[in-house]
C-alpha cells in the first residue's frame, strides 16, 4: 500500500509497480472523460475503480488497455512506457462487461484464440495450445464444456470463459470492466468470492471497474474512487470507508445522508442543534467558522439513554432491518430524515422522542 | 423492399400431443390455445380464404397443368435446346451476378455502416432504389447507360467491350437488381456487431486483418449467404429490368422468363408451364435453402 | 446490501449509456482501419452505388428531357398515356386496399393466437416474393385464358378476365400480397397480446381494442407496408405484361406503356412516362426515410427479425 494516488509518490518503488499512470487525460470532443489521473497499481494487487456513472472509470480502464489513445499523460507497465504501444502488443487481459465472446467459436476456440493469432514463430504448437486450454478450463471450472457455443452457456459461465480467454495470453495485467454487471445478485455474490480466490491463487495484477461499492469494498485490496475524470482517493477498503478524504467520497461511500451544517467556535451547528465537539475536517484542519456539510450513516447516530447528552429527535418511522430495527428520525429545521440503528431488543414507535448522539462526525467544508 | 424471407420466428404451436397428462380419457386435440382476444375465427378464415383464392389456387393450377404433362413431359421441354440454353443463361448469369453481389454488397454495407461521411444517409436511401424503381424503368435506364452510345457503354466501346444487348448486359441488370438484397441483409448484422468483440480480439493480440477474417467475417457470413440466395432467387425470375438490355437472342441472350412469354404468345401453354415449373421448383429450393441457412445461423449464433 | 441495490441498478443503466451512445467515441478508435483504408472503402461504396444505381436513375431524367421540356410535357398530352396513368392508379387503388385488409387480418390471426399450421401460413404469405413475375402472370392465364381451366365457361358467359382489367388487378394483387403482412407480423409478434388483454379487462370491445390499442402501435409499420405495396402495385411489369394483352389505351398500365413506346423508338415519350414512375420510386424512398425516422422504433424492431 506504499503508493498513493498522488503523482509525486508514484516515482518511488517502481520495481513492484505493475501499472502506473501519470497525468492521464482523455477528451471526447469538448468533454474531458479523464482529467489528469495518477494511479499506481502494485504487482499482484487487486484494485477496484469505483465511481458513479460518467466518472471516467471505464475510460481509464480502456486507456490502460490501449483501446483508447489518451490525449495527455503517460502509462507505464512495470517501468516501461506503454503509452504508444498498440493494444495488440500490450499483453493485457481485458474482460468486457458484455464478455464479447466470439459467438461462432466454441468455448475452447474462444480460449485458444489469443494463442492462435500469434505470428507463426511465437505460436505454441497445437497440442501445447490444447493443453493450455484444458488447464484454463479447469481453472475456471468449466471442464467438459469446451465444445459448447457461448449461446449455450449461462451468464456466469460466459463470464468465466471470458476470463479464461483473457488469461490464456498470460497477460501482464488483467483488466475487468464491470465483471459482474450483467449477472443477477446471487450469481454475482458467488462469482465475486470465486474471483477473489482465483486472484489469490494466480496473483495477476488486476484492475477492475465497478459502480457497486459493496463489490469494490469486499473484493479489492485497494479502491480508487473516481469522480469527474479524477481520482478522489485511493486506499484500502477500511481507509475509504472509515476515513473518506473528500466530501465526495464521504457522500458516495456508505449509505450517507448529507446534512448542511455550520462550523462555529463552540462546535458544529446542525439545524437547531449544537454539537459540542470540535469540528475537524477529514484533512485534519480545524474549522472555526463557515458553512460545512455533515455526512451521517445509520451507525453514526446512536440513541443515548440519559436526558443530558445528545440531541432530541422525533421518530418519523420504524422499519425492520435484519436482526434489529431502524428508526427514521427527524432533526427538524427542514433537514432530511436520518436513519438510526436501534439497539437489539429495543423498539420504538412513530412520534416517540428520543435522544441521539454522534458516534462519528464526518464534516467537510461546504 | 427489405429482403426478408419467411422471416418470422414463429414458435411451433405447442402441441397438446407432446405432453399433457395421460389419463384414461384422451383429451381432445386442440388446434389452438385458448385466448381472451376476439376475432380469431373471422381473421384466420379470411386470411386462409384470401390466400387460397389469390395464391394457392393459381399456383395449384400450374402444378396441375405440369402434372398433366408428367415428369417426362416437363423434362422433355426443359431439355429442348432452346429452353436448356435459356435456363443456362438465366441460372448461370444469376449465379455470376449473385456472386458479384456477395462480394460488392458487404463492401457497400461496411462503408455505409462503419463510417460517417457527408451524403451517407442519402447514399443509404439510394441502396433501395433497385427495389423501388419499377423494373421496366430500370430496364430502359440500364440499356441507355450501358448501350454503346451511353454514358458507360460509350467508355467501353473503344475497348471493344459491348455490354448492352449481350449476355454481359443481362449480368449488369442482375447485379443492379440483386445488390440491395445483400446490402440490406448484411447491414443490420454489421450494425449490431458488438464493437467490443473486435476490441476483445485486439486485446488478445490479433492484428486488424486477423480480426476482420477470423471474427467479423464468420459473423457476417450467414447474412452474406442469405443475401446471396435472395439475390440469386430474384435474378433467376427477373424479367422487366433484363429484357430491354438483353438483346434477347435465342440460345445466347434469351432468359427463361422471356421464353415463357414467347411460348405464351405462341399459345404453347404446355411449354410455358413446363419452363415455369422448372423455375418454380428451383425457386422453392432456394427458399428452402434460405430458411435452412437462417435456422443454422440462429442456432449457431444464438440469434440473428 | 438492500439499500445500495437501487443505486447500483441505476448506476448500471446510466453507466452503460456513454459507452454505447456517442458515435464520436467510436471514431478514431484504435481498432479502426487506417485512414487510407477507410477512404478506399468509402470510395468503393460510393463508386459501386453511383455506377450501378445512380447513373441509371439520372439517365431516365436525362433521356426524358433530351429534346427539351416542351417535348417532355407533350408526351403526357397523348390520350393513350393518360389512359395508362388512369389504369395504373385504378389497379393500385384496388390492389392496395385489398392487401391492406388482408395484411391486418393475417397479422392479427398469426400474432395474437397460437394454432397448428401457423408457420406454414407465414411461409405461404411470402410465396409470391419467390415466384418469378412472369410465372405470377402465367398462372392467371392458365386459369382464365382461352385454354385455361375456366376458359370455356368464361367465353360462354362472355366474361373477359385475362387480357382485360380484371386480369391486371388479379396479377397485381398476387405479387403484392406479402407487403403489408410482412411488415406487421414481426412487429405485432414482438408486441405480444398483453396490451390488448389489458384493454379487454378495462371493458373495451374487440373492435375498440383493435382500433385504439393495436392500430396505433403498428401505424408506422402499416404505413410503411402500404407504401411499399403501392410502389410495387404501380410499378409491376412482368406479371401484368403476361395478362395484359397490350391493348393501347385499354389494358396498358404505365410500365407496359413504357415498353410499347420504347419498342416504337419513341424514346422521349418512353422515358417521360418512365420519369413519372421513377419519381414515384423517389417519393417512396423519401417517404420511407421519413417513416424510418418517425417510427424508427417500430420499424427497427420489425426489421431486426
Amino acid at each position: 500500500m506504499a503508493i498513493s494516488s498522488n503523482g509525486h509518490a508514484a516515482s518511488e518503488a517502481s520495481g513492484t509497480v505493475a501499472i502506473r499512470t501519470e497525468g492521464l487525460a482523455k477528451a471526447f470532443g469538448a468533454t474531458a472523460a479523464l482529467a489528469g489521473v495518477d494511479l499506481a497499481v502494485e504487482a499482484g494487487e487487486l484494485v477496484a475503480l469505483l465511481g458513479p456513472s460518467g466518472s471516467g472509470k471505464t475510460t481509464l480502464l480502456r486507456v490502460v488497455a490501449g483501446l483508447e489513445q489518451p490525449t495527455g499523460g503517460r502509462i507505464f507497465f512495470g517501468g516501461e512506457d506503454a503509452t504508444f504501444v498498440p493494444v495488440q502488443a500490450r499483453r493485457v487481459g481485458f474482460v468486457f462487461q458484455s464478455y464479447a465472446l466470439f459467438k461462432h467459436m466454441t468455448v475452447a476456440e474462444n480460449i485458444a484464440y489469443g494463442l492462435r493469432v500469434r505470428p507463426r514463430r511465437a505460436r505454441p504448437p497445437r497440442d501445447a495450445i490444447r493443453r493450455r486450454v484444458g488447464e484454463l478450463l479447469d481453472l475456471v471450472q468449466l471442464a467438459g464444456l469446451e465444445r459448447r457455443f457461448p449461446s449455450q452457456l449461462s451468464g456466469g459461465q460466459r463470464q468465466r470463459v471470458a476470463l479464461a480467454r483473457a488469461l490464456a495470453v498470460e497477460p501482464k495485467v488483467l483488466l475487468l470492466d464491470e465483471p459482474f454487471g450483467a449477472l443477477d445478485a446471487q450469481v454475482r455474490r458467488d462469482l465475486r468470492r470465486w474471483l477473489r480466490e482465483l486472484h489469490d491463487r494466480t496473483g495477476h495484477t488486476t484492475l477492475f471497474v465497478t459502480h457497486d461499492q459493496d463489490e469494490a469494498l469486499e473484493l479489492a485490496d485497494r479502491v480508487a474512487i473516481m469522480h469527474r475524470g479524477r481520482i478522489e482517493q485511493v486506499g484500502t477498503p477500511d481507509e475509504i470507508y472509515d476515513h473518506p478524504a473528500t466530501a465526495f467520497v464521504a457522500g458516495f461511500v456508505g449509505d450517507a445522508v448529507r446534512l448542511p451544517a455550520a462550523a462555529e467556535a463552540a462546535g458544529l451547528r446542525v439545524g437547531a442543534h449544537m454539537i459540542p465537539s470540535p469540528v475537524v475536517a477529514a484533512n485534519g484542519t480545524r474549522r472555526d467558522d463557515g458553512p460545512a456539510v455533515l455526512f451521517v450513516r445509520p451507525h453514526d447516530l446512536v440513541p443515548v439513554a440519559d436526558h443530558v447528552h445528545g440531541i432530541a429527535v422525533e421518530i418519523a418511522a420504524v422499519r425492520r432491518a435484519g436482526s434489529g430495527h431502524r428508526a427514521e428520525v427527524m432533526l427538524g429545521h427542514g433537514l432530511p430524515p436520518v436513519d438510526v440503528v436501534l439497539p437489539a431488543g429495543r423498539t420504538a414507535r412513530r412520534g416517540d422522542r428520543i435522544r441521539v448522539a454522534f458516534a462519528n462526525l464526518r464534516v467537510f467544508p461546504a | 423492399m427489405i429482403p426478408r424471407m419467411a422471416s418470422v420466428p414463429v414458435q411451433a404451436a405447442s402441441g397438446p400431443m407432446t405432453g399433457g397428462p395421460t389419463l384414461t380419457s384422451v383429451p381432445p386435440i386442440r388446434l389452438r390455445r385458448r385466448s381472451a382476444l376476439p376475432g380469431f375465427g373471422p381473421t384466420l378464415g379470411f386470411t386462409v380464404l384470401y390466400l387460397s383464392l389469390v395464391v394457392l389456387v393459381p399456383l395449384a393450377v400450374l402444378v396441375l397443368r405440369a402434372s398433366g404433362l408428367g415428369l417426362a413431359g416437363v423434362w422433355a421441354v426443359a431439355m429442348s435446346p432452346r429452353v436448356l440454353a435459356a435456363l443456362q443463361v438465366s441460372f448461370g448469369l444469376s449465379l455470376a451476378a449473385a456472386t458479384v453481389n456477395a462480394l460488392l454488397g458487404p463492401v457497400v454495407a461496411w462503408g455505409l455502416t462503419r463510417y460517417h461521411f457527408p451524403g451517407r444517409r442519402l447514399l443509404d436511401a439510394i441502396v433501395d432504389l433497385p427495389f423501388a424503381l419499377p423494373t421496366a424503368v430500370a430496364g430502359i435506364a440500364l440499356a441507355a447507360v450501358w448501350a454503346p452510345n451511353g454514358w458507360i457503354g460509350g467508355l467501353l466501346a473503344p475497348w471493344g467491350v459491348q455490354v448492352a444487348y449481350t449476355p454481359l448486359g443481362i449480368f449488369v441488370a442482375l447485379v443492379f437488381i440483386g445488390l440491395p438484397f445483400v446490402v440490406r441483409t448484411v447491414q443490420p448484422v454489421l450494425a449490431d456487431l458488438d464493437r467490443e468483440i473486435e476490441e476483445a480480439s485486439a486485446t488478445l493480440g490479433a492484428s486488424r486483418r486477423q480480426t476482420v477474417w477470423r471474427v467479423v467475417a464468420p459473423t457476417v457470413l450467414p447474412a452474406v449467404l442469405t443475401g446471396f440466395a435472395l439475390a440469386f432467387g430474384r435474378a433467376v425470375g427477373e424479367y422487366g429490368s433484363v429484357i430491354f438490355i438483353a438483346g434477347n437472342m435465342p440460345f445466347r441472350s434469351e432468359i427463361a422468363p422471356l421464353l415463357i412469354v414467347v411460348r405464351l404468345e405462341e399459345f404453347d401453354y404446355a411449354g410455358a408451364t413446363a419452363i415455369a415449373t422448372v423455375m418454380l421448383g428451383i425457386s422453392f429450393l432456394m427458399l428452402l435453402a434460405v430458411n435452412l441457412l437462417q435456422a443454422w445461423s440462429r442456432r449457431r449464433l444464438g440469434h440473428v | 446490501m438492500s439499500e445500495t441495490l437501487p443505486r447500483a441498478a441505476v448506476g448500471a443503466c446510466l453507466d452503460a449509456m456513454p459507452r454505447h451512445a456517442p458515435a464520436t467515441r467510436r471514431r478514431g478508435g484504435v481498432i479502426d482501419e487506417s485512414a487510407p483504408v477507410q477512404t478506399a472503402l468509402v470510395a468503393a461504396a460510393v463508386g459501386i452505388l453511383a455506377l450501378l444505381v445512380v447513373l441509371p436513375l439520372l439517365a431516365v431524367f436525362t433521356e426524358a428531357l433530351r429534346r427539351g421540356v416542351g417535348h417532355y410535357l407533350e408526351s403526357f398530352a397523348d390520350a393513350d398515356t393518360q389512359a395508362a396513368i388512369r389504369l395504373t392508379l385504378m389497379v393500385a387503388g384496388i390492389a392496395v386496399p385489398l392487401n391492406l385488409v388482408f395484411g391486418l387480418a393475417a397479422a392479427w390471426a398469426i400474432t395474437k393466437f397460437e394454432f397448428v399450421g401457423k408457420s406454414l401460413l407465414v411461409t405461404l404469405i411470402d410465396v409470391p416474393f419467390s415466384v418469378s413475375p412472369v410465372v405470377s402472370g402465367l398462372v392467371f392465364v392458365l386459369l382464365f385464358g382461352a385454354q385455361g381451366v375456366f376458359g370455356e365457361w368464361l367465353a360462354a358467359h362472355d366474361v373477359q378476365i385475362v387480357f382485360a382489367v380484371p386480369g391486371l388487378v388479379l396479377a397485381t394483387v398476387f405479387v403484392t400480397v406479402p407487403f403489408v403482412a410482412r411488415e406487421l407480423i414481426p412487429l405485432m409478434q414482438e408486441q405480444g397480446t398483453s396490451e390488448e388483454e389489458a384493454a379487454l379487462t378495462l371493458g373495451a370491445s374487440g373492435l375498440r381494442t383493435f382500433l385504439s390499442v393495436t392500430l396505433p402501435n403498428v401505424k408506422w409499420a402499416l404505413l410503411y407496408g402500404v407504401l411499399l405495396c403501392n410502389a410495387r402495385a404501380m410499378g409491376e411489369f412482368g406479371a401484368v405484361s403476361v395478362v395484359s394483352g397490350h391493348v393501347r389505351g385499354l389494358t396498358n398500365t404505365m410500365p407496359l406503356h413504357v415498353e410499347i413506346l420504347y419498342n416504337e423508338y419513341n424514346f422521349v415519350a418512353a422515358f417521360a412516362v418512365a420519369s413519372l414512375l421513377a419519381g414515384l420510386a423517389l417519393v417512396t424512398l423519401v417517404a420511407k426515410s421519413i417513416l424510418e425516422w418517425r417510427g424508427g422504433d417500430q420499424l427497427e424492431r420489425s426489421r431486426r427479425i
